[in-house]
This record gives structure tokens, C-alpha cells and sequence, in this order.
């Protein structure tokens, strides 16, 4: 396991770095927005990641409720923190790419709003499953997380059924991308969902991890604790 | 500003934001291992 962690870190590793070629210097200069337009390159795998993370998020959640098997549970808090750091820079790299274009940083319109209404619902996800540890915290957050996962849908469909001020998607429905272009594209989004697939692998290492601590810490207090119940009736004084 | 520098900005933050979270997760990582071995010492 840890050979094919190694391996497809390193391949993962060149991809990201030819990616950064192809967006930088093999990809031509869009005609309208000039270099500007290589944030595409960056954003839009960024958004798919995000996706793909929150699909399964979604897909551990369901096996949890239906299954309660811990390792469902772990991969449905590793996922939601992952796609949570690429909706983060969906949401950073989107008004960097508006300012020169649109002349502004935000505009409340439907894709910007429901993107960062998606990334408010998964940071809640996290929120609930820091700061809360009670029994039922996993079907809570796993109940979150479905309905979380209904606006994965809006956000990607929100552009074809309104009138938004964010591009129509340059591929299918009649749009059209430079060979060149496509290519530097399809990089960047095999090299960045490599990238996630890893990042979230080794975060449910670290959740399984983090669970073993919490079982070790539970069984020494266990073990304290039965010393103590012994000498209880010891130690009590006489009534 | 011109347009190559919000260039380099979206992808300068774009790794920033991956390194910063990539090292929490290390720094998670280191600590949870040695909490366990604190806790598996006889």
C-alpha cells in the first residue's frame, strides 16, 4: 500500500508539474482575455475535484447510514475536508479571474452563490463533526451530507438553466476549445484529481489514525479507572 | 495591476492554500504518532 502511495505520488507529481507547463506555456493566449484566461486551467479542475470529493462524500455517507461501518464514516469527514480546500480555491481563484474580466470581484449571481452556499454547507459539515462527539454526530453530519449533495447538481446546472454573468461551459452544447487548449485542460484536471484522490487518502489515513488514538485513550482510562473502582469501597469512610 | 499579475496571484494562492493545508496534515499526522506511542509505552 504504501508502495502505491509512493508511486502514484510521484506520477501524480509530474503530472502536476507538466499541467503547470501546459496551462503556463504550451496552452495559446485566448484571443479576448489574454493570459488571464490561464486561470481556467486551475479553476475548473479545481471545481471538478471539489465535485468528485463531494460525490463521495455523499456515496460514504449512504453506505454509513445504511452500513454504521466506521471506515464509511472516516472517508465521509476525509472527503468533505478535501473538497472543501478545492471549493476554497474555486472561490479564490474565481474573483482573481473576474477582476481584469468583469471589471469586478463578486457579483451575486447564480453559480458565484451557489458554489459558495455549497462550501458554506460542507464547512458546517466539518463545524458539526469538530465541535460535537456524541454518539449520534455521525448520522447527523451523514444526514448533512446527503442533503449537502443536492446543491453539487444546482451549482454545475445553474449555468444552462439561467442567465448568469459566469461563461457558458466551453465544451458540448455547441462550445468549442483549441486542441492546444483542450489538451492543457485535460491535464490539469487528470493531474488534479490525481491530487485530491491522494490528499484524501492520506487524510483518511490520518482520521483512521486519529480513531486508533482516540480507542488507546478510551482502553488507558479504562485501565486507569479499574484500580480505582477496587480500592473505591477501600478508601470509603464509614457512615 | 495588469492581467499576468492576477495570473500569478490565482496560482500562487491556488498552491498556497494546498501547502498550508498539505502541512496541517502533517503536523496532525506527527502528532497523532506520538500520542499513540506516549500511549503504548509499558
Amino acid at each position: 500500500m504504501k508502495r502505491l502511495f509512493t508511486f502514484l505520488s510521484i506520477v501524480t507529481a509530474i503530472l502536476l508539474v507538466y499541467g503547470l507547463y501546459q496551462a503556463l506555456v504550451a496552452a495559446p493566449t485566448e484571443r479576448t482575455m489574454g493570459d488571464v484566461q490561464r486561470i481556467f486551467y486551475y479553476h475548473v479542475p479545481s471545481a471538478w475535484t471539489a465535485f468528485c470529493l463531494f460525490f463521495t462524500n455523499l456515496i460514504a455517507s449512504i453506505v454509513y447510514l445504511a452500513t454504521k461501518r466506521m471506515k464509511a464514516d472516516a472517508l465521509a469527514v476525509a472527503s468533505a475536508e478535501v473538497g472543501v480546500v478545492f471549493c476554497t480555491i474555486v472561490l479564490v481563484t474565481g474573483p482573481i479571474w473576474a477582476r481584469p474580466v468583469w471589471g469586478i470581484w463578486w457579483t451575486w449571481d447564480v453559480r458565484l452563490t451557489t458554489t459558495l452556499v455549497l462550501w458554506l454547507i460542507y464547512v458546517s459539515y466539518l463545524v458539526l463533526r469538530r465541535f460535537s462527539d456524541t454518539a449520534q454526530t455521525p448520522i447527523l453530519a451523514a444526514v448533512l451530507a446527503v442533503f449537502g449533495a443536492l446543491d453539487v447538481p444546482i451549482v454545475y446546472f445553474s449555468i444552462w438553466f439561467f442567465r448568469t454573468q459566469h461563461p457558458q461551459p466551453v465544451m458540448g452544447r455547441g462550445g468549442s476549445l483549441d486542441p492546444r487548449m483542450l489538451h492543457a485542460f485535460l491535464i490539469n484536471l487528470l493531474a488534479f484529481s490525481c491530487f485530491g484522490a491522494l490528499v484524501c487518502w492520506s487524510r483518511y489515513r490520518l482520521e483512521l489514525l486519529h480513531r486508533e488514538v482516540e480507542e488507546a485513550h478510551a482502553m488507558a482510562s479504562l485501565s486507569d479507572a479499574e484500580p480505582a473502582k477496587a480500592t473505591l469501597p477501600l478508601n470509603r469512610s464509614p457512615r | 495591476m495588469n492581467a499576468i499579475k492576477f495570473l500569478f496571484a490565482a496560482y500562487i494562492a491556488t498552491w498556497l492554500i494546498h501547502a498550508f493545508y498539505l502541512g496541517t496534515l502533517v503536523r496532525r499526522f506527527g502528532r497523532l504518532r506520538r500520542e499513540l506511542k506516549e500511549l503504548h509505552k509499558p
